[in-house]
């Protein structure tokens, strides 16, 4: 069972694997306006790869009620909780 | 492959790449398709110029005639519609027009396919729709035609005469992918909902394949070649060991999955692959199961070249290579060993390797999805060449046995008939002219129309020229058509040979006829030119080799009372 902290760890190296840039960090406020890789297009590309990567599935309304990486991270949590 | 690798692909350097210009129609979202398509062409050293058209504006794009669709010249028009959409729209309809929906479809691309056609000069690719069951009438959608699964089957079958009624258009197979990989793996519900993207992410990865292999294949890069190993791929068990009643083939066990194997691979060859043998072997003891060995499918005389011995695996795919004078890129070689598909890798990475998987019962199915075969004609003659190879190799294997030429094509007991063209070869002397590139000395293209009225011409003769020796037939191998330009002058309108002849004495054979006539039409002088293009630098000296002397201007003459005949090793029926 990986913690918050460990999940956003975890996030941090799929965000740079997908949008392929090493140099990007992300915090649990970050938003899309703060990367400027992080578009529409690449927004999917991260939630498949985060769903395949956790092994998790998020819903439609889940998917977008995520406002920043910290919800998303508690959305990660919340699913291996419930498995 | 995964998306994401074929995407980081899209920050190479594509400028040195030779460019491939496509336009995109899709009536969903289509960005991620034309990334994936993108990269994929750079693994394949393809630059992919792709062009999108707006989302979801395939009609309008078509009819507005200066849209970029037309201005760009696209090499190749792809056409991507998803049975989503299809299926909203179906449902909008009556009953009876849900009975005429897949002909108002067919209509549709027609008419598509029409205005792209009249509009440019280039290929379309149609995706054809993967299948929905709606699950309105369950399994009695079968029985009835308003249902939208026979509707759509019936759009994808019609989809398929469109194909063979037009030689522009070219069917992607997205049902087989579909039915390969299963829908909850290529479709994604949700990306759909959200995003207007039909397919999950990383089933891109596959169709972009198959599209690009419709594509290198256009461009002439298929495979032409399966090169087999034989224990443990051919057969189950080592033939060296275990013996003719030993190795594994026929109904029994694992056996069977070899006889599917070699059931597959037969239809390859009659669909034209030619099929070659690479085994760690003595080749005697390999050749026997192909000889005697009751359940193999396959024959001694289905492989056209046939190399068993014990070296090095990259060494002998050179020399198979090198005997059917083929590229490496045109070769799949297929070996159960590890060790050897990595030799054969790292020292030819041009062939084709696939990783077969460890079970011998998993061969086959692995190989459909592998989709190596790609290819963009089929006619009767395809079937015969490996026939055609096998005689080259004969051939070639004969040759290594003289040290001396003259000796070598003394012993193929060469026989040629020349005559004027007739009814009967009109139309192989109108594909010679328009076919050949590099034994063409002027590089003139007739049709069969033109050819014909050519012969009815009395100031022009023709000749052709087939040629057999003791392994096989040619067939009409060579062209010339002269034309009077004088009383005395006769001028060399056409002189076209097959590459495949080259060094067999064809050219002094028909330089001897070419004197023949001009004697008998009281011609002094043979005027010959080349002219050069960028594929025929072959022929560049092929006067100067006859003795003809150069007249300027790339002309060459030849005086006829001075010729002496040229020796050669063919017997004129």
């Amino acid at each position: 069972m990986n913690t918050v902290s460990e999940i956003l760890e975890q996030v941090n190296e799929i965000f740079r694997d997908v949008l392929d840039n090493n140099d990007i960090v992300v915090y649990e406020a970050t938003t899309a306006e703060d990367i400027a890789e992080w578009d529409s297009l690449s927004h999917i590309q991260l939630v498949v790869a985060v769903e395949k990567h956790f092994k998790i599935r998020f819903t439609s309304s889940e998917i977008n009620a995520f406002n920043n990486v910290g919800e998303m991270c508690e959305g990660i949590f919340k699913k291996q909780a419930a498995k | 492959m995964e998306f994401k690798e074929l995407k980081k692909l899209l920050k190479k350097d594509y400028s040195r790449l030779p460019v491939i210009k496509i336009a995109v129609l899709a009536d969903s979202a289509s960005q991620l398709f034309c990334q994936a398509l993108k990269g994929y062409g750079y693994t394949q050293g393809i630059h992919l110029d792709i062009w999108e058209a707006d989302y979801d504006q395939i009609y309008p794009t078509v009819l507005d005639s200066d849209s970029a669709l037309y201005t760009t010249a696209p090499h190749y028009v792809i056409i991507y519609q998803s049975s989503k959409k299809l299926l909203s729209s179906f449902y909008k309809n009556s009953l009876q027009q849900k009975k005429e929906f897949a002909d108002k479809q067919i209509d549709f691309l027609k008419t598509i396919a029409t205005t792209i056609g009249t509009r440019i000069n280039t290929n379309i690719i149609i995706v054809n729709y993967a299948e929905i069951n709606d699950a309105v009438f369950g399994n009695f959608a079968n029985k009835i035609d308003s249902s939208f699964t026979y509707q759509l089957r019936k759009l994808n079958f019609a989809l398929m005469n469109l194909a063979i009624s037009r030689p522009d258009i070219n069917i992607c197979d997205l049902t087989a992918i579909q039915n390969s990989f299963g829908s909850n793996t290529i479709v994604s519900e949700k990306l759909y909902i959200n995003t207007d993207n039909v397919l999950e992410i990383d089933a891109l990865p596959v169709l972009v394949k198959n599209i690009t292999a419709i594509i290198l294949a256009y461009t002439g890069r298929f495979k032409k070649c399966l090169i087999l190993d034989l224990d443990n791929t051919t057969w189950g068990g080592i033939i060296g060991d275990d013996g003719m009643e030993g190795i594994q083939i026929g109904d029994l066990g694992i056996g069977k999955a070899f006889t599917n194997f070699q059931k597959w691979v037969l239809q390859l060859k009659e669909r034209g692959i030619i099929l070659a043998v690479c085994s760690k072997n003595t080749a005697h003891i390999a050749k026997e199961p192909f000889e005697k060995h009751p359940d193999m499918v396959l024959k001694l005389e289905d492989i056209a070249v046939f190399i068993a011995n014990w070296n090095n695996k990259a060494d002998n795919i050179r020399h198979i290579q090198s005997i059917l004078n083929i590229g490496f890129d045109a070769m799949v070689f297929l070996d159960d060993n590890p060790a050897e598909r990595e030799i054969v890798r790292r020292e030819i990475p041009e062939v084709t390797v696939p990783e077969l998987p460890e079970d011998p019962a998993d061969y086959l199915s692995f190989l459909y999805q592998e989709n190596l075969f790609e290819t963009t004609s089929f006619t009767e003659a395809d079937s015969k060449r490996n026939e055609q190879y096998r005689e080259e190799a004969g051939r070639a294997v004969l040759q290594q046995a003289f040290t001396n030429e003259a000796e070598f094509l003394e012993s193929l007991e060469m026989t040629a008939e020349v005559k004027p063209i007739d009814k009967f070869t009109l139309p192989r002397a109108a594909q010679l002219t328009q076919r050949s590139n590099q034994f063409n000395l002027r590089t003139i293209r007739y049709t069969e129309e033109q050819l014909k009225a050519l012969c009815n011409d009395k100031n022009i003769f023709t000749f052709t020229i087939s040629l057999k020796d003791k392994f096989g037939d040619y067939g009409l191998i060579s062209l010339l058509i002269l034309k009077r330009t004088g009383k005395d002058q006769l001028f060399i309108d056409t002189w076209i040979m097959s590459c495949r002849v080259l060094k067999r004495n064809v050219e002094e054979l028909a330089l001897n006829q070419l004197i023949v006539l001009a004697q008998k039409e009281g011609c002094k002088t043979i005027t010959g030119e080349f002219i050069p293009t960028a594929k025929n630098g072959l022929v560049k000296n092929h006067f100067d080799t006859l003795g003809f002397s150069a007249a300027g201007n790339n002309l060459w003459e030849m005086n006829v009372d001075f010729y002496e005949p040229k020796s050669n090793f063919i017997q004129i029926k």
